[in-house]
């Protein structure tokens, strides 16, 4: 419970920290931090802005999950970029070719977006294992194969077609649709969103009350020591690394299975490395990630209603990266306060306890 | 030993005045206790001042203090008659205050050389003048090897010697020795003390942590009794004896491991035969043709020098080194090819000799590591699930059967004092009703007061049954608990005796392979 005010307080403490920064940066540049802050306020309540922030957190909390699985096990999976991209380019494809009945269809892609992330996973997840070669080495690599190989597939002549100056995957039929929440004016929620709540919930039961989660937080915290207490360290990195890539390989699926309905040469890039600044936010923590995951959200949706009243929309920019610097600190911060709040009360209990009794006799020494 | 040319750099003698080190009102918390509190410490110059106290006594906390590594939260430290103020352990060697820790801090792959220089270059640069005051200072230690040499290849003894000649480098002039004996055996300890009383006599003043009353008594000028995080008392080492001194820690009589009737079986739990292991680079063997039975109801001790192949047989046993040649077989199993936890799930516990590598999750509460080794078990299991409420029930259980002095089961393995986080090993790893237990070291800095517990519970195991591979350096303990033991040398065993009547004097010289004596029977051929 300590663990959930921790990771609470210590986000709280680097907001405001960099929000104040930010207000001294745009005072300095003449504009208003005030109007700065009206602004970024009342976009929630216009248009689809509350809706869209909840559909891009949903998305953001997918991929930080991914690399906060990674964590645990103090494996940095750099490669969530590509898994994530990859397994939507084959899922949009399979989607749009493989004729499926409804229901059906939209588990299939779901599936193959999970086992294409794990795959693209498996090949850093062997290295590792077997080879020892640092994952943070073989990920990045793969990002960059991956991209090559999803401009092969969406070409013309693989399985992609033109259409006017983009290319695409065949489109999703609507069999194949994810339903979502409609709100009117207000947007509409992607379904899958349900499916994230599940894995977040799924996640924080694997690591808290099952053998599993048990031996992911021993084999991160010391191989040695889970070795010898008969967990097999090196079966642990295949898994963790596995599990990593089939929950990144499913993050690009909301879009494609709530709004876009195919893979395009113009599909949203860079979710990958967001997801290591939220997990890093929120310390790998289920509800932590989740409150990362909506802060980044909002603070990107900020960034556009600036833009509309003329302040530098890389205001934001800059007060995501001073997020991620300052919750480091404020960890720090809120753990030192807590043992010396902890100390304070020993002391008191102490000093009640000796006050109730006779005065112990002095400590002797000559 | 002659070598005692330390000009200059040397202690300064009687003119720094007559206390090294004063400590007054020291008061230290942690979450939930409180380590040390209003502490009154006085050392004089030149003498060897022992620190006696049960686990969690507050010793190494004070030591930490001292050496800078912790700050105190109240009190104040004197060293030669200034008032100090350390930030790190740089002050505090800045001020020639060292400390040697429990666990060795030498890279394995440096030379001797190497390993005193790093991070001391700014002391005599790294060329001749360093070399030449390596030699100087290797006289004053005793350690007669060529600085050259590659630590992997220095016994434990040498290893002790070049902790303190490092800290020397550095110019400490009060040197803070933590359990140093611990891995030592006894002709090993004789020979540090002769060193210790020859530095001593060069103004040298030296902190001594041991739970091995005998030697505090032989080596001290001073003791002083640390109870329950304060100072009780200082005693005369010449008019006190262990057993007072004992009491005074713990309020407990002087344990023995006394010799009962046997309670050892013909039926055969473990057999090891002709097992074979290369070392990690292929070259020579560090285990050769080790055959061995223990039985039901049996306690077979494995007596050697640490570095001969102990280590390496026991991970054979547990499964953690692959590669070996030969068979294991428990209960009549064949267990050569199981897995650590197909072994473990077989019946073995392993109380494993180094707690902080392979025994412990530091940053996990106790009673996540009460589930290390039992992850698929009753009770901790439930088929994949873990019992949470279970795992916390039984490390209460150990708690309070093994006298775990803790706050609580819901603090982190780390803040445990050492003598109780060695508790908390043997307790999990007897839980479970194991067949076979591999225990290196059971009771490896765990005071006199609670080694008499874990000796108990070894031998109420024992008498329901369980088979105990042995390994210790204490031979005093392995002599009083083993039904047989056999002595190990160079990966091979080469010699048994009987505990009945061998001496710990006898042991240790076919420990070092220096021939036998009448108690004891060459093995093999
Ligand atoms: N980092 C820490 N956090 C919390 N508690 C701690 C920490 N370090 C030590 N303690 C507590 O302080 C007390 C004194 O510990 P210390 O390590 O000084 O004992 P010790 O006398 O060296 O015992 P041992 O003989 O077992 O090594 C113990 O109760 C221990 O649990
Ligand atoms: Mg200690």
């Amino acid at each position: 419970m300590t663990r959930v005010r921790t990771v609470l307080v210590a986000p709280a403490l680097a907001v405001v920290f960099s929000a104040l920064l930010c207000a001294v940066a745009l005072l300095i540049s003449g504009d208003s931090p005030l109007t700065a802050l009206r602004v970024m306020i009342t976009q929630v309540g216009q248009g689809t802005t509350a809706v869209d922030i909840l559909n891009s957190a949903a998305i953001y909390y997918l991929v930080a999950l991914a690399v906060a699985i990674g964590f645990q096990m103090k494996l940095f999976n750099i490669g969530v970029e590509g898994q994530y991209r990859l397994a939507a380019c084959v899922a949009a494809i399979v989607g749009g070719t493989v004729p499926l009945p409804p229901v059906i269809r939209t588990i299939v892609i779901i599936l193959v977006g999970a086992l294409v992330g794990a795959l693209w996973a498996a090949i850093p997840a062997v290295l590792r294992a077997y080879r020892g070669v640092s994952e943070v080495i073989s990920t990045i690599m793969l990002n960059a194969v991956a991209t090559g190989l999803i401009a092969f597939l969406i070409r013309p002549d693989t399985f992609g077609a033109l259409s006017g100056n983009n290319i695409t995957t065949p489109p999703i039929p609507e069999s194949g649709h994810f339903p979502g929440l409609h709100l009117g004016s207000s947007g509409t929620i992607f379904g899958m969103i349900l499916v994230v709540a599940a894995l977040g919930t799924g996640y924080w039961f694997l690591l808290g009350r099952t053998r599993f989660g048990f031996e992911l937080k021993a084999s991160g915290e010391s191989p040695s020591a889970a070795t010898a207490g008969g967990v097999d360290a090196r079966r642990m990195v295949l898994i963790a690394l596995l599990m990593s890539g089939a929950v990144a390989g499913l993050a690009g699926l909301p879009e494609l299975l709530g709004r876009d309905y195919a893979y395009t040469l113009t599909s949203p890039q860079g979710y990958g490395f967001t997801g290591i600044a939220i997990a890093l936010l929120g310390r790998n923590h289920p509800v932590g990630i989740a409150i990362g995951a909506l802060l980044w959200a909002f603070l990107d949706k900020s960034a556009v209603a600036l833009d509309v009243v003329g302040v530098p929309r890389e205001i934001l920019l800059i007060m995501q990266g001073l997020i991620v610097l300052s919750v480091v600190v404020a960890y720090e911060i809120v753990r030192r306060y807590e043992l010396a709040a902890e100390q304070r009360r020993v002391a008191a209990q102490l000093r009640a306890l000796a006050n109730a009794k006779a005065p112990s006799p002095e400590g002797v020494s000559s | 030993m002659t070598a005692s040319g330390n000009s200059g750099a040397g202690p300064g003698g009687s003119t720094a005045g007559e206390w090294a080190v004063e400590l007054a009102g020291i008061t230290k918390r942690f979450p939930g206790v409180v380590a040390n509190s209003d502490i009154h410490l006085r050392v004089r110059t030149g003498e060897v001042h022992a620190l006696c106290g049960e686990n969690g006594a507050g010793k190494s906390t004070l030591m930490k203090i001292l050496y800078g590594m912790q700050p105190p939260d109240e009190g104040t430290i004197t060293v030669d008659g200034r008032q100090v103020r350390f930030r790190s352990p740089a002050d505090a060697i800045r001020a020639g205050i060292g400390m040697v820790h429990q666990h060795f801090m030498l890279a394995d792959n440096l030379t001797v050389a190497e390993n005193v220089l790093l991070g001391a270059e700014a002391s005599h640069g790294i060329g001749a003048k360093a070399r030449a005051r390596i030699q100087e200072l290797a006289g004053t230690v005793g350690l007669r090897v060529d600085p050259g040499m590659l630590v992997e290849r220095l016994g434990v003894a040498d290893r002790q010697r070049l902790e303190i000649l490092k800290v020397l480098y550095r110019g400490a002039r009060t040197v803070i020795l933590d359990e140093p004996t611990a891995v030592l055996v006894p002709q090993e300890v004789d020979d540090l003390f002769d060193t210790l009383r020859t530095m001593r006599a060069d103004g040298y003043t030296f902190l001594f942590i041991s739970h091995k009353l005998d030697e505090v008594r032989a080596i001290a000028d001073t003791i002083t009794v640390i109870r329950r995080g304060t100072t009780v008392g200082t005693a005369d080492p010449k008019a006190v004896s262990s057993r007072q001194l004992a009491e005074m820690m713990v309020g407990s009589e002087l344990p023995t491991p006394e010799t009962r009737e046997s309670t050892v079986t013909d039926r055969e739990v473990l057999t090891v035969s002709q097992l074979s292991l290369a070392a990690d680079d292929g070259g020579r063997h560090v285990l050769e043709d080790v055959s061995l039975v223990v039985h039901a109801g049996e306690v077979l001790g494995i007596a050697g020098v640490e570095g001969n192949g102990q280590t390496e047989l026991v991970e054979t046993i547990m499964g953690m080194r692959r590669g070996a040649h030969g068979t294991i077989t428990l209960g009549g199993r064949d267990i050569s090819h199981a897995s650590t936890l197909h072994r473990r799930e077989a019946g073995i516990g392993y109380v494993p000799e180094d707690r902080t590598r392979h025994g412990l999750l530091a940053s996990q509460p106790l009673w996540a590591n009460r589930i290390l080794g039992h992850q698929s078990r009753p009770p901790i299991a439930r088929g994949p699930l873990i019992d949470r409420a279970a795992a916390r029930r039984d490390t209460e259980r150990i708690v309070a059967d093994f006298d775990v002095r803790t706050p609580g089961v819901d603090v982190h393995a780390a803040a445990l004092s050492g003598g109780n986080q060695q508790k908390l090993v043997v307790g999990r790893e007897l839980s479970g009703d194991p067949v076979l237990l591999i225990a290196s070291h059971p009771t490896r800095g765990v005071d006199v007061g609670a080694q008499t517990g874990i000796w108990e519970e070894l031998r109420q195991a024992r008498a329901r049954g369980l088979a105990v591979l042995l390994i210790s350096a204490d031979l005093d303990e392995l002599i009083g608990l083993s039904d047989s033991i056999a002595v190990i040398l160079r990966g091979r065993l080469v010699a048994t005796a009987d505990p009945s009547t061998v001496t710990p004097e006898e042991l240790g010289t076919a420990m070092t392979g220096a021939g036998s004596g009448p108690n004891l029977a060459k093995e093999g051929s």
